[in-house]
């Protein structure tokens, strides 16, 4: 069945100037936060806890929940932040670049009302150094909702004050991952923090925060200006709303779609102009580096966080690479994991160490020495210690595409050949 | 501007650190961070040399050696690797006389890998300096360096 898109939060991409706030209000910008702020801060955290909105950086994470604990914890604090997470660098991932440089305020109205609804008064936006474009205009998101009263002191006469700066990433792929993200942020190297304590509780400088990835963020003046029961009507009942994918690698139209959550991968191959050149379908890495391979058995499978996690797959942060005949799984597998061993900030052993030996095995394999079945074992096993030992999510993943490929593509691994 | 100048628009707060140092690398020809650089930081936010070292060392996009006025960033990424961009990283170090992680003589282009850029929908891609170039291959490579080359004598 063919399938069309269904642009919500990508509705005004193409159509309204990103450097012009009187487009983004002309297209019912800011709607939503003159709505949140006529509500309690707690009903706002209720609506978004209603709409079952599940973080979009990867983990999947019931985003109000995420509100709600920070918002309780540490009552006696008065300091707290919220840090967006603008620092997109997950392999085959570039939906928040697109919000970012395409509709940059939307994703700043969506920071202003959790703000509001956590009681914050500043919040940081993290965004990677290489993303100058992205850097450039949400600065001048900012400064113009500053200068359009949406932004500083008693924002629209309500009362409440809130500060947005920008941090910059410096290259960094772990500082992607929250902890590491406000370690970098305060100033220092990126190295993980143990958790607990959780951001909610012990975030930037030691306060409760919110984290909360681009996408997520602007999900949330939908929510607000149009009810959370109209957003859980779209999606599935496990994960509500719609979800961007960005489709890359041998398809003939790549790109950000946004569908709603349960699409196949087939509708979205299908969506993306089919296979470049007519090519047969071989593989598609969902979720980036930190994702997993399937085949042609999973063209099938509803694309949602809990329907993929059944099948020992993941959605990630919605990257689909999708490979050809001819293309080498081999390759892309060694691809990620000299990723993982380039990023590893060597803070812990099983990492450090663990991300080295997965590349040198994965060398072997590539010399043919003998005892290929044995490396892959032992591949396995090299991951699954670092998968139970590592401090953050780094060392945890490469388990992820080593045992898929292990699993759907063996043959081609222990042959050398694609 | 000056290292002084640039440093104080700043507040002295230590989660300043990466943004005074991106801007400091910035204003510097050779783009990197000198030891004067590296040593106002550390006074200005009364941090220890050795913690803004440790930082400016960590992350891959500054530089402690002087680099090209172009810095060529490709992306490495598995998307672009799929796309075939070695070949083109095999052509630049032949159009540039360089390997990978080295800097022209008349330190016009230093030559880097990067992680994924976030432009898999028009893979291969790369970056200089601020600029990204997409859809690349080996006819576009000579053009963008040509461009630069140009850029470079006319000024």
């Amino acid at each position: 069945m063919a399938i069309q898109e269904q642009r919500l939060v990508l509705k005004n991409i193409g159509h309204i100037d990103p450097e012009n706030i009187r487009d983004y209000l002309g297209a019912g910008g800011y709607e939503g936060l003159k709505k949140a702020l006529s509500m309690e801060p707690a009903a706002v955290i209720e609506a978004i806890v209603d709409s079952g909105l599940r973080g979009r950086g990867g983990a999947g994470f019931p985003s109000g929940l995420k509100q709600r604990f920070t918002n309780d914890s540490r009552p006696g604090c008065r300091e707290r932040y919220v840090v967006v997470n603008a620092d997109e660098g997950e392999p085959g991932t570039f939906k928040d670049r697109v919000i970012m440089e395409q509709d940059p305020h939307l994703y700043l109205e969506g920071t202003i009302i959790a703000a509001y609804a956590i009681g914050a008064s500043q919040a940081y936006i993290y965004i990677r150094g290489e993303y100058y474009e992205s850097i450039r205009k949400t600065q001048k998101a900012i400064d113009d909702a500053y200068a359009a009263g949406f932004l500083g002191k008693d924002i629209l006469g309500s009362g409440y004050s809130l500060d947005v700066g920008i941090k910059l990433g410096a290259g960094s792929y772990l500082c992607g991952e929250e902890l590491t993200m406000l370690e970098s942020l305060e100033g220092k190297r990126g190295n993980p923090r143990i958790k607990p304590p959780f951001p909610a509780e012990k975030g930037a400088f030691n306060k409760p925060t919110l984290v909360n990835n681009v996408e997520t963020l602007a999900n949330i003046p939908l929510i607000i200006a149009r009810g959370q029961e109209w957003y859980r009507g779209i999606g599935t009942g496990d994960s509500p709303g719609t979800k961007i994918f960005t489709i890359s690698g041998q398809v003939e139209k790549p790109g950000c779609y946004e569908l709603p959550m349960g699409v196949s991968l087939r509708q979205l191959i299908e969506l993306a102009g089919g296979m470049r050149g007519g090519k047969s379908f071989k593989s598609a890495l969902l979720g980036g580096a930190a994702g997993t391979f399937v085949d042609e058995s999973m063209l099938d499978t509803p694309m949602s966080f809990d329907k993929l996690r059944e099948k020992g797959a993941t959605l990630g942060s919605g990257a689909v690479i999708v490979m050809a005949e001819g293309d080498s799984v081999y390759d892309i597998l060694h691809n990620c994991l000299r990723f993982f061993r380039h990023e590893s900030c060597g803070k812990c052993v099983p990492c450090r160490v663990g991300t080295t030996q997965l590349v040198r095995k994965a060398d072997k394999l590539r010399n043919g020495q003998p005892g290929r079945e044995k490396l892959l074992s032992e591949m396995l096993r090299e991951s699954e210690v670092m998968a139970a030992t590592s401090l953050c999510p780094l060392g945890q993943s490469p388990i992820l595409p080593v045992e898929s490929a292990i699993r759907y593509f063996k043959k081609e691994l222990l042959d050398g050949e694609a | 501007m000056s290292i002084q100048e640039i440093i104080k628009q700043f507040e002295p707060r230590q989660h300043n650190l990466l943004n005074i140092l991106h801007a400091l690398q910035d204003i510097h020809p050779q783009q990197y961070l000198t030891e004067d650089a590296l040593d106002e930081t550390a006074r200005y936010l009364k941090l220890t040399k050795s913690s803004v070292y440790g930082v400016a060392r960590y992350y891959t996009m500054f530089s402690l050696q002087p680099r090209g006025r172009y810095i060529i960033r490709v992306c490495a990424s598995a998307v672009c690797e799929l796309l075939k961009v070695n070949s083109l990283i095999a052509a630049l170090e032949d159009l540039l006389g360089i390997k990978t992680g080295e800097t022209t003589a008349d330190h016009l282009f230093s030559l880097e890998l990067s992680e994924c850029l976030g432009q898999c929908q028009e893979a291969p891609s790369m970056m200089v300096n601020d600029q990204v170039f997409n859809n690349l291959d080996n006819e576009r490579i000579r053009e963008i360096i040509g461009q630069f080359r140009q850029t470079a004598a006319g000024s």
